[in-house]
């Protein structure tokens, strides 16, 4: 019980430190709205080209530009959350002080990257989403039931978002610089996400790869859940690769930590 | 004119003080140089997979749309490290080490541009340059020497052009100190736009990169000559050699909101 009063605190500290950056907010939003429409030109071009691209017409490639745009913060795909925090702590040496707190180091930080995700996603989701809805013929669900689907998949996202930066931090104890890493799984991701294009109109071999790494859990797979791309047993398989994802990924930062806090080296004094 | 000299050679130490300093660690320097070169090869790819499913976008062949890209990319790219620094201005207002810039015998600005000057930039105006001449090579123009003048003439006056967005931007954080996201909105959105033909976007929205925020100067306007297509506005003849009196008098206003937002400061007291 104490415990879980502790991490919901750690998590409502994450929401209110985003809410307090509000003009930055303002300035995102703003970003993502005019990346939003820049895009929906080019699908409606390429649409125009080839109705029916990767199984989408144009109203679903439209809704899934502005799902991206609404999600990019969210998400975290260029990075931006904790690990920079993480990184600069480990390459201080004030890491140490962090290891003997009585909280686990990997869901202390991941609670609070759930109250940043939190606050992204009203912060920052909700204004281009509705801006694309108005502006736009997009196909958004009615069902609550998908809604709340929906729900479900982008927080499985945000666990595997937070895996991947988890490990990209935990590489500055042997590299001490992260910002390389960082900044390679953070082209990666926005690659390999979708957020430059949907992965299903990757060609061939390509699509297949991309559709099942990591990254697909970040934007891809809630974007399929809201179009109402899975049903049944295909809704469960959606899942189910999250949740694997999570679950690898998770256990790989398990054992870095591991195997770094043993060997850990405080810098300086 | 000794002032521009000596603002010149100023931002020429700074450079080489933070060059020296991205050294120290070759091997990160080394990944980032290659990152900066894969973020914008990354939307490049983007475009040749849109072009695996189609012959072409909004009537644009994949060389067309490459030389466009390879325009817009080289300017942006030569601009954004000459002064892509600027959105760090916000920052330093708020941590309060902007004071320390304005005692410093060195102009304000040539400060701000030079601050953590970031070589591993040329990666991105290396795969600008590529695609460019990929462009080049491979779209089907008649070469003349006014179209080669007119090229090179765009490619310079972007580069002004992108550098008076980095400077209004930069202006613009004295009043919003934690919104350098909008300067990304006119300068990576800047260049995301002019990557693709005009001809796929609205009236409304070329009306508005053409006479109000007048980045169509970068690339589509002198483009559309090189090209030998229309651009979907009726400009006459004669804009194509608009492009550097667009950038002088961007870089003026630019200069303008720069004064404006300097005497405006007031210091955080931290």
């Amino acid at each position: 019980m104490h415990a879980v009063r502790l991490y919901a605190v750690v998590v409502v500290g994450g929401f209110r430190r985003y809410a307090t950056y509000r003009s930055a907010t303002l300035a995102g939003v703003f970003t993502n709205t005019v990346f939003g429409l820049i895009l929906s030109y080019t699908y409606i071009a390429l649409w125009h080209e080839r109705p029916q691209l990767g199984g989408y017409d144009q109203a679903d490639a439209l809704t899934y530009v502005w799902l991206g745009q609404g999600v990019h913060a969210v998400m975290a795909v260029m990075g931006g959350g904790f690990e920079n925090e993480l990184i600069e702590r480990i390459r201080t040496g004030d890491i140490a002080i962090d290891l003997y707190r009585p909280a686990d180091l990997q869901f202390w930080w991941f609670a609070g990257d759930v109250g940043r995700a939190a606050f992204q996603l009203l912060g920052r989701g909700v204004v281009p989403i509705a801006f694309g809805a108005l502006v736009f013929d997009l196909s958004l669900p009615t069902s609550p039931w998908i809604w709340a689907g929906f729900l479900l998949a982008l927080f499985l996202g945000v666990v595997v978002s937070f895996a991947l930066r988890y490990l990209v931090a935990l590489s500055a104890f042997w590299l001490m610089d992260g910002a390389g890493v960082a900044q390679i799984v953070a082209l990666t991701g926005m690659f390999f996400s979708g957020m430059l294009l949907p992965l299903n109109v990757f060609p061939g071999v390509l699509g297949e790869i991309a559709r099942i790494l990591p990254w697909s859990a970040l934007l891809q797979m809630p974007a399929d859940v809201l179009l109402g791309t899975y049903t049944g047993a295909g809704l469960l398989g959606a899942y189910g690769l999250q949740v694997g994802w999570a679950v690898v990924l998770l256990g790989a930062g398990r054992v870095l930590q591991s195997t770094a806090t043993r060997r850990v080296v405080v810098q300086g004094g | 004119m000794r002032q521009v000299a000596e603002g010149l050679r100023a931002y020429r130490m700074i450079t080489a003080m933070w060059v020296r300093s991205t050294m120290a660690y070759r091997a990160s320097f080394a990944m980032t140089l290659f990152g900066n070169f894969a973020a914008t090869a990354l939307d490049f790819a983007a475009i040749l997979l849109m072009f695996s499913q189609v012959d072409s976008l909004g009537g644009y062949s994949l060389p067309e749309i490459a030389f466009l890209y390879g325009m817009t990319g080289t300017s942006f790219g030569l601009s954004d490290l000459l002064l892509g620094s600027m959105d760090r201005l916000g920052r330093r207002v708020r941590d309060g080490s902007f004071d320390t810039l304005l005692v410093r015998p060195v102009p304000v600005l040539v400060q701000v541009a030079a601050d953590r000057f970031a070589l591993r930039r040329l990666g991105r105006i290396t795969q600008g340059v590529l695609v460019l001449g990929y462009g080049l090579v491979a779209a089907d123009i008649d070469w003349t020497v006014a179209k080669v003048a007119v090229t090179l003439l765009a490619l310079v006056s972007g580069v002004g052009i992108f550098g008076a967005v980095f400077v209004a931007g930069a202006a613009f954080q004295f009043a919003a100190q934690d919104a350098s996201e909008v300067q990304n909105a006119f300068t990576y959105g800047g260049t995301t736009l002019l990557q693709y033909p005009p001809s796929i976007f609205t009236k409304d929205l070329l009306r508005g990169v053409t006479f109000v925020l007048p980045l169509a100067f970068v690339n589509w306007v002198p483009a559309m000559y090189v090209l030998g297509r229309h651009y979907p506005l009726a400009l006459p003849g004669w804009c194509v050699l608009l492009p550097p009196f667009v950038a002088v008098l961007c870089l003026l206003l630019a200069g303008l909101a720069w004064r404006v937002g300097l005497r405006s400061y007031r210091s955080t007291g931290s």
